[in-house]
């Protein structure tokens, strides 16, 4: 059923029960602390997502918010996949995860690269869902950027 | 069940018109389509209708037999054309049973019917020599309410930023009914305008407006009513609700998108200044300036949407066909139906009156706590089409304390069966979200 691709059990774990919620202060007083909260007009779902890094690596991603089952679990897979990573490598990850959410169910997912992230390659194929999917991993860049770490290329969703 | 004898002499149960439901049904194309493998069960007809046969017909045929620009050719097409579409005209004011049918103003949509209004004060306002209704500035108030779409919300709200006017609205009560308690305080000399929903698009609550137009009427202001979900579901009489604006959309009374209605009391539309200008709204035109025609064309700039004007007019003959009043009597027993099957289902929450008076067949609801983009997910894989989300209405998703709902609205096509396969279609989502 076509259903199960969309909610997989990975993605309603991660719902059910999120990894890492609650925004959060650094623990490294030296750390860069930014973040950035967005909104998907069409639903209302929100998140905000904080990011602590001292330039190089990303210490902590921290976030909060009210939506959907694939944007809360959405921001929980970000939060587990990039937290503790290099900079470098976390935007290989969001590039990653970005490629497959635009890529209309034809793109198949390197687990090695998006871990958990894989279950959303069943959204892909939901054109009003993919903007869920997205919604902390676009707020992730904002606050990123905010903190002084790297940027991926522009993508429209 | 008990049975009540309605005593003789009073209306009784049966005298109530009805029609037939599944004879209704074969009219609509695609009600006979299937969604992921299932029945299509459409309860989002609140969002936009479905279109009979005989629309989609006189659309088809407008453009393969009478094609051409309106008011402007001595040809015969251009003849056809133009009476088609002040055929239409007609037969909306007829259907509105509005006084004149120069009091009919074609727009693109309930939004548009709104801002030519708003717009209107706006450009009076920076003129001197403009009538005093239309007047605003500094102390001059306009009144909405917490129930409204955002297209009658944020159109006031520029209004007021550009004219230095003050905001206010009518609040709503727990049961999602307006609170009118305040009217007095809150309808005064300062209005100039209030603007209210007829029936609301997310609550299904029918407003009662008749203490508020005599409130209106008391203090000399202008009532601009909402009815983009009324007129396609219950008889709207102009004369009777005594509105001085009413406002509604072709698509969701089984006519086209891209058309829409502003009727105004000839005498108001008279005195408006115009808000856009181009072809066929003018008079004369010169290098230096010009004058505007008469009342609708002076608030008509430009070609119209004319095939949707003409199919318009054919949903407002398919409507009266079946008649309003069944119409209304049908969505009441589909509410009754769905307000009671609902009772049924655990955790579910209604937004809006749960009694099935002074409401339309409109129904926002919350599932537990499950996201309504998760709800109308599980339901559209079992071909279930409901509406999720704000509804255009975020102030009262706030006034409710919730961000979002889920809404399922009926028409004349909708059947007990269908309320049947969501009440089915809520209890999947439950096991899927549990």
């Amino acid at each position: 059923m076509q259903l199960d691709q969309l909610y997989q059990e990975i993605i309603l774990d991660h719902y059910k029960r999120p990894h890492g919620r609650g925004l959060r202060d650094a623990d490294d007083p030296g750390d860069q602390v930014a973040e950035a909260h967005h909104v998907n007009p069409t639903c209302g779902d929100e998140v905000t997502v904080r990011v602590a890094t001292n330039g190089d690596v990303l210490h902590d991603i921290s976030y909060d918010g009210m939506g959907c089952s694939i944007s809360q679990a959405s921001a929980s897979v970000l939060h587990e996949l990039l937290r503790g990573r290099g900079a470098g490598e976390a935007f290989e990850v969001h590039e990653a995860f970005v490629e497959l959410m635009s890529g209309r169910g034809q793109v198949t997912p390197d687990e090695d690269v998006l871990g958990d992230g894989v279950a959303f390659a069943g959204v892909a194929r939901y054109p009003a869902r993919v903007k869920c999917a997205l919604l902390p991993w676009m707020a992730f860049k904002d606050a990123a950027a905010r903190a002084g770490v790297g940027v991926s290329p522009e993508v429209k969703a | 069940m008990t049975s009540i004898v309605i005593p003789a002499g009073m209306p009784q149960y049966d005298d109530v018109p009805r029609f037939d439901v599944a004879r209704v049904r074969a009219d609509f194309p695609i009600l006979g389509r299937e969604v992921n493998g299932h029945p299509l069960v459409y309860l989002d007809s609140a969002n936009t209708s479905h279109k009979p046969r005989q629309v989609l017909d006189v659309l088809d045929e407008h453009y393969a037999r009478h094609n051409a620009n309106v008011s402007r050719s001595v040809h015969t097409l251009g003849t056809e054309a133009t009476e088609a579409y002040e055929g239409a005209r007609a037969k909306i004011a007829a259907f509105i049973n509005a006084p004149s049918t120069d009091e009919v103003v074609f727009t693109k949509n309930s939004t548009e019917a709104i801002n030519i209004v708003a717009y209107a004060f706006s450009n009076a306002s920076l003129r001197p020599d403009a009538d005093p209704r239309f007047r605003l500035g500094p102390g001059d108030e306009v009144v909405i309410s917490e129930m409204e779409h955002h297209s009658n919300i944020v159109p006031w709200q520029l209004l007021c930023e550009r004219t230095g006017a003050t905001l206010r609205w009518f609040p709503v009560t727990d049961q999602g009914r307006l609170d009118e308690s305040g009217l007095e305080d809150l309808v005064t000399e300062r209005t100039k305008i209030v603007s209210l929903v007829h029936m609301s698009n997310i609550l299904g609550t029918v407003n009662a407006t008749s203490r508020i137009t005599a409130r209106v009427r008391e203090v000399g202001a202008l009532l601009l009513l909402d009815c983009s979900q009324s007129v396609p579901h219950l008889p709207i009489d102009v004369v009777d609700l005594d509105a001085d604006y009413i406002v509604f959309t072709g698509h969701k009374m089984c006519g086209p998108t891209g058309i829409g209605v502003l009727w105004g009391r000839g005498e108001l539309l008279a005195a408006m200044p115009p808000v856009f200008g181009g072809g066929s709204m003018i008079e004369t035109v010169t290098m230096a300036r010009s004058t505007f025609a008469a009342p609708p064309a002076r608030f008509e700039a430009g070609t119209p949407p004319i095939a949707e004007a003409v199919a318009l007019g054919a949903a407002v003959d398919y409507l009266t066909g079946i008649g309003m009043q069944a119409i209304q009597w049908h969505e009441k027993e589909l509410t009754a139906y769905a307000l009671d099957a609902f009772g049924s289902v655990p955790d579910l929450r209604i937004f809006g009156p749960t009694v099935p008076v002074g409401r339309g067949g409109t129904i926002s609801f919350a599932l537990g706590d499950v996201h309504p983009h998760d709800v109308g997910q599980v339901l559209d894989s079992l071909g279930v089409q409901v509406r999720v989300g704000h509804h255009c209405a975020k102030p009262v998703c706030s006034r409710f304390g919730v961000p979002a709902m889920t809404r399922a609205s009926f028409y004349l096509y909708t059947t007990t069966e269908e309320i049947d396969a969501l009440v089915a279609g809520l209890e999947q989502v439950r096991k899927v979200f549990d």
